[in-house]
């Protein structure tokens, strides 16, 4: 098992090495002089030549990239000119928040999605089989940034039940249950389409395990349906259903970016979009390279699960 | 295509999706002719208005500018900028996707990794860069979609690539010293285009959606422009002041991107052959029973299992196969009874039909009786079924490695066989367990218990499979061609097992297999079945030394130490009949050579006196088997 987790790390470097040239190169892409593109066309020439120099513009690309590289290995993204701050304090502030809220949607959406597909296959063409179908249609149409609109319309502002976005209340609060309170909507709204993406996919795993030979001999041992469906059918459903999680998670990762610009959430997403249209470049490169990383090791988590599971790949 | 059309049309909610986009389409093409206010003209007295008023149907904007024009344009913009995206990804995954899968090697290697790397982002990471590189812009939004989606196109088309490259029709072309450049334009492009299409119809709404999502974010398409997302966009400010503004892009994208899914949705299902043929149909937990008439009364002294006329039908689409057609069998305490027929004869379904484990649909019992002791098994409530299943009747399989669960360990499968039927303790159960892969002759068994199926040999998961079928001491084991899928030297330890065990244990076994060289050395009686029914029936002796129906005889003269000593195992020439078409008379006449006319009109009756039964008009004589 050790064994297998250290093949995967192995297997994961040149995948990260990989993500920082493709940002690195997409940056320097940048048409024109980032400096003035940063700076604005008012920029004193001054200032330019400083910026240029700072972000060690003058240097051959080759060069400049393993600076970076390097810098980044030891922990320094560089400074951040929009906030004035190193970008990795930043990055790991908003990070957090992001993982909160991204976390959170994940487990309800594998949760959510995975029960619904079992009971939608189990009861196949069933009242409640057309039902979560139905809903799992609206679902994965309605865009998760007009879904966490309409609740805020509903749950905050008719209802008053929760609040309207944010992350703690601002005055008072910054428990537990303030954090729970304004994590719920956000949640919820950002786990829809992954919930009904999963609710599908597990649906047709499941059909597809159940006309296996394994689940007749389960029935014929004289198993209760419940057993065969949760015990036999699903488990042996999860070796395909797990890959899709992982690739799940990177699509809730995603969305993240859009709840947290509509609820105010203090997160990496919310994060980029601002530096983007501040043109905060190091502060984008530094996060993009970031919250890729993290997705690409937890992908090597998703794998390491899958063998958990599965003893056939276990090598 | 009509075809097609009629399957797309039949799935009603791709109708719906189709009728909502075409409306959607029509609306947005028809923008030059509909008398629609400039949705530009800013009006700051006319801010905020609510749909339904006069000369704003929808009201209008937070600059008072009117919602249903910028609802329309936006619209236009959306659709066009999300199919461009969509086509321009399309065209250049693709192209990327099919060098590298026609080329191979090293090309093709350099080329996926790359899409791997691109994978490896989630992908807004990577539309987020592209759009902080090149800045906010409704055509730098386009780029970035259609860039985040190339490595989708290009890995899927490479795949269809790579199978067709090698295909005669490529080879050909090269021989005939057709350029690389012809080869890819002429012969490959038009076979992977359907695929291309495909791909691009499950993506288009997915595009649709990140282009609105990045104009959402403010960093599409900038005002005064204005597609769907960024009028969404705009709309927030004033959520909760005048919820309309939002309410109205959120809708139309919502309906968009459903129609475009519902239609996907009914395009994939319409070219999905198993959908149709219902091969994605669930097995229920047991065979669905629909009886036409009461089932024949209980015999007065009943057998232990008795099966009274049964009926098992399987209705596939419009046809009916009559699987099992009214099996009558009886089978004794401690007695051994062979099924025996090719495949397709309507044994297995036969064996199935006891226990309710015909998977249906599409299997259904249309008639007859199982009794167990005197009692109808098929009037049994499920949870009744349930406890008599590995209790009273179990089963052995054909093929150990697809029936036992490749994911549970021996020890699991085993144990929660045993409590399946009795509340033991774990340990209690666990050592029964061990007992039983004792019995079964599993050597070292308690260093087998925590070993999964695919870490066993192919004898030694059917004596697990044997053990799993004793755990309850049943009363009756139905082993359904145990031994087929194993070795000669490993069958034959099998069934010398399965003989040792049923005689310590009284077991009645109904043993099914095409073999009669097996029956010969297990089973007591022999029943024969053609085309669904019994043909022939008696003690295994009787049987084999004068056979009466000529598919019998030929049946044991394919069994080389039984017959005229062939070694292989000669098959009977012709083939069963399939059972939804079954003529007149002797379902065997076909393949009979001494059918005669008389067999081929009306039913006839399997009869004869004493043990011996036979459905033959002109049964074989002893004298001219010997
Ligand atoms: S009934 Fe006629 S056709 Fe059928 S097996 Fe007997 S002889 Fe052959």
């Amino acid at each position: 098992m050790a064994n297998y987790i250290l093949k995967r790390l192995v297997y994961a470097v040149p995948v990260l090495l990989g993500i920082t040239i493709i940002v690195f190169l997409i940056m320097a892409a940048i048409p024109g002089d980032p400096a003035t593109a940063i700076l604005g066309s008012y920029a004193t020439p001054e200032n330019v030549e400083k910026l240029n120099r700072d972000l060690g513009l003058d240097k051959p690309l080759v060069q400049r990239y393993l600076i970076w590289l390097v810098n980044m290995l030891g922990g320094d993204f560089g400074r951040s000119f929009s906030l004035n701050r190193p970008v990795l304090d930043e990055i790991l502030e908003r990070f957090a928040a992001t993982l909160v809220l991204a976390g959170t949607s994940f487990v309800l959406c594998s949760l959510a999605g995975i029960l619904a597909g079992t009971v939608s296959a189990a009861r196949q063409y069933g009242a409640a089989d057309r039902l979560i179908t139905f809903t799992v249609l609206i679902g994965i149409s309605v865009p998760s940034f007009f879904l966490g609109m309409m609740m805020i319309l509903l749950f905050a502002v008719k209802l008053r039940w929760l609040p309207v976005s944010g992350m703690y209340a601002i005055y008072g609060g910054g428990d537990l249950p303030d954090l729970l309170a304004h994590l719920v909507m956000p949640a919820l709204a950002l786990s829809a389409v992954a919930t009904g993406v999963i609710a599908r996919l597990a649906r047709s795993a499941v059909l597809e395990v159940l006309r296996q030979d394994y689940i007749r001999t389960a029935r014929a041992k004289g198993l209760g349906e419940t057993r065969v469906i949760a015990g036999h059918a699903l488990r042996a459903a999860m070796v395909s259903i797990i890959p899709v999680l992982g690739i799940q998670a990177g699509f809730v990762l995603s969305g993240a970016v859009y709840i947290e610009m509509v609820f105010q959430w203090p997160g990496v997403g919310r994060m980029l979009v601002e530096a983007i249209l501040k043109r905060d470049i190091l502060l984008v490169q530094g996060g993009v390279v970031f919250v890729a990383g993290c997705y690409v090791l937890f992908n090597i988590a998703v794998d390491v699960a899958q063998s958990l599971l599965d003893p056939r790949i276990r090598t | 295509m009509r075809l097609f059309l009629g399957l797309l049309f039949r799935n009603r909610l791709a109708a719906v999706g189709a009728v909502v986009l075409a409306a959607i389409l029509l609306f947005v093409l028809a923008i030059p002719v509909l008398p629609l206010a400039d949705p530009n003209i800013t009006e700051t007295g006319k801010r905020f208005l609510l749909p339904f008023g006069e000369g704003h149907w929808l009201g209008t904007d937070h600059l008072g500018r009117d919602l249903l024009s910028r609802l329309l344009h936006g619209t236009r913009l959306s659709l066009a900028v999300g199919f461009a995206a969509a086509f321009v990804a399309a065209t250049i995954g693709s192209a990327i996707g099919i060098v590298a899968g026609y080329f191979g090697g090293l090309v093709d290697n350099i080329v996926m990794r790359g899409v791997d790397m691109l994978m490896a982002f989630p992908y807004i990471l990577l539309a987020l860069a592209i759009v902080a590189a090149l800045g906010p812009g409704l055509m730098n939004a386009l780029v970035a979609v259609a860039a985040v989606n190339i490595p989708f196109f290009a890995r899927n088309i490479r795949g269809v690539t790579v199978s067709l490259a090698h295909r005669e029709f490529i080879d050909a072309a090269r021989l005939s010293g057709m350029g690389h450049g012809r080869i890819l334009a002429s012969e490959l492009l038009p076979n992977v285009l359907p695929v291309i299409v495909i791909a691009m119809s499950t993506t288009i709404g997915w595009m649709i959606l990140e282009t609105a999502g990045l104009s959402f974010l403010g960093l599409g398409s900038q005002p005064p422009q204005a597609d769907l997302g960024s009028m969404l966009g705009e709309a927030r400010a004033a959520l909760i002041t005048s919820p309309h503004t939002s309410v109205v892009p959120g809708v139309m994208i919502f309906l968009i991107v459903m129609s475009i899914n519902l239609l996907g949705d009914g395009i994939r299902d319409a070219l999905d052959p198993r959908l149709r043929s219902g091969a994605l149909d669930r097995p229920a937990a047991m065979t669905r029973i629909d009886r036409r008439s009461p089932p024949p009364g209980a015999p007065a002294a009943p057998p232990l299992l008795a099966l009274q006329d049964l009926q098992t039908r399987f209705h596939v689409g419009k046809r009916v196969y009559k699987a099992v057609n009214e099996v009558s069998l009886h089978l004794a305490k401690g007695e051994c009874l062979g099924l025996v027929g090719e495949s397709g004869s309507g044994k297995s379904v036969t064996a199935l039909s006891v226990m309710g484990l015909v998977a249906s649909p599409p299997g259904v019992i249309t008639g007859g009786a199982v009794r167990l002791d005197g009692e109808d098994v098929l009037g049994f409530s499920r949870s009744r079924l349930r406890s008599a299943r590995g209790d009273r009747v179990a089963y052995i399989f054909q093929d150990p490695l697809g029936t036992l669960h490749p994911l549970h360990t021996i020890e699991n499968q085993l144990v929660e066989a045993i409590r399946a039927h009795r509340s033991v303790p774990h340990a209690e159960a666990r050592a029964r367990a061990l007992e039983l892969l004792d019995a079964v002759r599993i050597p070292n068994a308690g260093a087998r218990l925590p070993a999964y199926p695919h870490e066993l040999s192919g004898g030694m998961r059917q004596r697990v499979g044997i053990a799993m079928a004793l755990a309850n001491d049943p009363d009756i084991i139905i082993a359904d061609e145990p031994t087929t899928a194993l070795d000669v030297t490993v069958q034959a330890q099998i069934l010398a097992l399965l003989d040792e065990l049923r005689r310590e244990r009284g077991l009645a076994i109904v043993f099914i297999t095409h073999d009669f060289g097996v029956v010969a050395q297990l089973c007591d009686r022999v029943a024969v079945m053609y085309a669904g029914r019994i043909v022939e029936e008696g003690p295994t002796a009787a049987v084999l030394a004068t056979p009466a129906h000529p598919y019998t005889r030929r049946l044991i003269a394919c069994v080389p130490e039984l017959g005229e000593g062939r070694r292989e195992l000669a098959a009977i020439a012709g083939l069963p009949p399939v059972v939804d078409r079954l003529p007149d008379g002797c379902a065997f006449a076909p393949r009979c050579d001494k059918a005669a006319d008389a067999c081929r009109r009306g039913e006839i009756r399997l009869a004869g006196e004493g043990t011996r039964r036979v459905r033959c008009i002109h049964p074989e004589h002893p004298e001219e088997t010997v």
